[in-house]
């Protein structure tokens, strides 16, 4: 028999599979039949709009402000790429879970928000700032700044991956910098920045129940206060895996058709996707047995 | 006789601590087709880029039809020109690359006509209908709609001439155009070079091609080191090299 090792390893990963499986199904304290009652129970749906509103909101705010700083990174004036520097150094050098709370406290810090001319010139309007930064704005600014600090250095990473004589073909052609920059290299690097942004969004879609933290009731928040009352902390916290597992999958799904959409024009012709693969192989069998 | 299309007076260029260039002085007329040779590292694709402010020269100075590049004048000061004034001067000088530069995320028709309706505001359609044209006279009006990944490197090249010639550039700068090309696929190149010159266009060509400027060019520049050694009518410099490392070369070049 060929391949020993292979069927031996195959053999202890069922074994283990079956172990899981097995315990997994008769253990009751899973309490899987809690589990599907509070699946979509309004409060845990309420909690899984929260966490995908926070996530698409911060990764906005986190690929804007990612695109800004790169550029200002790249800039040839020494003040605007320092800047962009030590805007990175600082939010990537303190723990996010550190700077969401210090924006839930941020009212401690300055009482009062007002916008006007600064260095004690005129107010235009001005705000309290425990109604102004309420706990929405807080995860939105925690989550948001810490990633515009990670996008920056996977949006730099893309434009530097761009050939330079394609730089130097725009500018050629008379296109300025910002025109270069919009339609010639950010396209192209987006081949680069896509598969990283996707593991961002992923991650950013759990690194969301940190928000928790500061009582904004995102999915994981919302089931502990369900838990609170019942008890019941193992299935409540499946019931929030559970829904964080399939919005990953989704999201990877997607970020699978969003990297081939990029790859155009690097190869010449695209590998089949999973669903054109399973079609041909539907369509080869089907021409086997006719 | 007209004022020139180039003209350069003691042009220098320094890479760190390196002297690349070290006072270019020459002059192309309009319609002129000026070949550059010389042994690689010698400054020739420097001078080029020079030539559109790709690189800021160090000393010397040189204007193309008229206006200083990169620069403007008033009284004995220079001063650097704004982003979207280079970029204006730049708009008038088509280049076409050793490696075709072409943008891989676009048709060869997309290419074409991006700096024209991006830069120059030209309306798309005639745009289109321009690139079209462009494309049909560098043989390649069936690949409008192809990638740059899915033709040959002799394609590509075509494909950046017709590029560069859709802005109605006065000046075309080739910066060794066919180096990277397989041998059989030089011709075509060549070809839609050569139609260019028959319809007048003022070329500056960095080449190895020693048969193209036998035949196509006006006028040969031989540079080393940074320095012009020698110019002539192409026939002249090649046949009877008057200086020493021009000789040296052509010997090597053509052998």
């Amino acid at each position: 028999m060929r391949h020993v090792g292979r069927w031996i390893a195959a053999a202890i990963v069922l074994l283990l599979a079956a172990i899981v499986i097995h315990s997994v199904a008769t253990n009751p304290r899973f309490g899987w039949g809690t589990v599907g009652d509070y699946l979509f129970d309004d409060r845990v749906l309420r909690g899984v709009r929260v966490t995908l509103e926070l996530t698409v909101v911060a990764m906005a705010i986190g690929i804007a402000l990612g695109v800004i700083l790169a550029v200002m990174r790249l800039s040839p004036n020494p003040l605007v790429s320092g800047g962009a520097w030590v805007y990175i150094w600082f939010f990537r050098g303190t723990p996010v879970l550190v700077q969401i709370l210090f924006w839930g406290f941020v009212s401690a810090l300055y009482p009062k928000i007002s916008i006007g001319i600064p260095f004690g010139g005129p107010e235009f309007a001005s705000a309290d700032a425990n109604n102004a930064i309420k706990p929405f704005i807080a995860a939105i600014l925690g989550l948001g700044l810490n990633e515009g600090a990670y996008m920056a250095e996977i949006v730099r990473a893309g434009m530097l991956s761009v050939d330079e004589g394609q730089t130097e073909a725009a500018h050629s052609l008379g296109m300025t910098r910002l025109q270069t920059l919009r339609r010639i290299v950010l396209p192209q690097a987006m081949r680069v920045i896509i598969p990283p942004t996707g593991n961002e969004t992923i991650s950013m879609l759990k690194t969301t129940s940190l928000v928790s933290v500061i009582a904004y009731a995102e999915l994981l928040y919302s089931v502990q206060l369900i838990y609170a009352v019942n008890f019941k902390q193992i299935p409540l916290l499946l019931v929030a895996a559970i829904w964080y597992l399939f919005f990953t999958t989704i999201l990877s799904i997607g970020q699978y058709y969003l990297e081939r959409h990029y790859g155009r024009g690097s190869t010449r012709e695209l590998p089949p996707t999973p669903m054109q693969k399973l079609r041909m192989r539907y369509s080869r069998a089907r021409e086997e047995t006719a | 006789m007209t004022a020139p299309m180039v003209k350069a007076e003691a042009v220098h260029k320094r890479f760190g601590r390196l002297d690349v260039l070290k006072g270019i002085s020459l002059e192309v007329a309009p319609g002129e087709v000026m070949c550059v040779l010389g042994p690689s590292g010698s400054g020739k694709s420097t001078f080029l880029r020079c030539i559109n402010h790709l690189e800021k020269i160090d000393a010397g100075r040189l204007w193309v039809d008229g206006s200083l590049v990169g620069y403007r004048q008033e009284g004995d000061k220079l001063y650097e020109l704004r982003e979207s004034e280079v970029a204006r001067e730049r708009a008038q000088i088509g280049m076409v690359f050793q490696r075709f530069n072409l943008f891989p995320h676009m048709t060869a028709l997309q290419n074409i006509i991006e700096a024209p309706t991006r830069v120059k505001g030209v309306v798309r359609e005639s745009a289109v209908s321009q690139a079209r044209e462009l494309l049909d006279r560098v043989g390649l009006a069936d690949k409008a709609d192809s990638y740059p990944a899915q033709l040959s490197g002799g394609q590509q090249q075509r494909v950046a001439i017709a590029r560069a010639l859709a802005m109605e550039p006065k000046l075309m700068l080739f910066d060794e155009p066919t180096s990277a090309l397989d041998p059989e696929l030089v011709g075509d190149v060549l070809d839609a070079m050569r139609q260019l010159c028959s319809v007048g266009m003022t070329m500056i060509v960095v080449t190895h091609e020693i048969g193209f400027a036998r035949e196509a060019g006006d006028t040969l520049v031989f540079i080393d080191e940074g320095v012009v050694v020698e110019t002539g009518h192409p026939r002249e410099v090649l046949e009877h090299p008057k200086h020493e490392r021009t000789r040296a070369f052509l010997s090597k070049v053509l052998s």
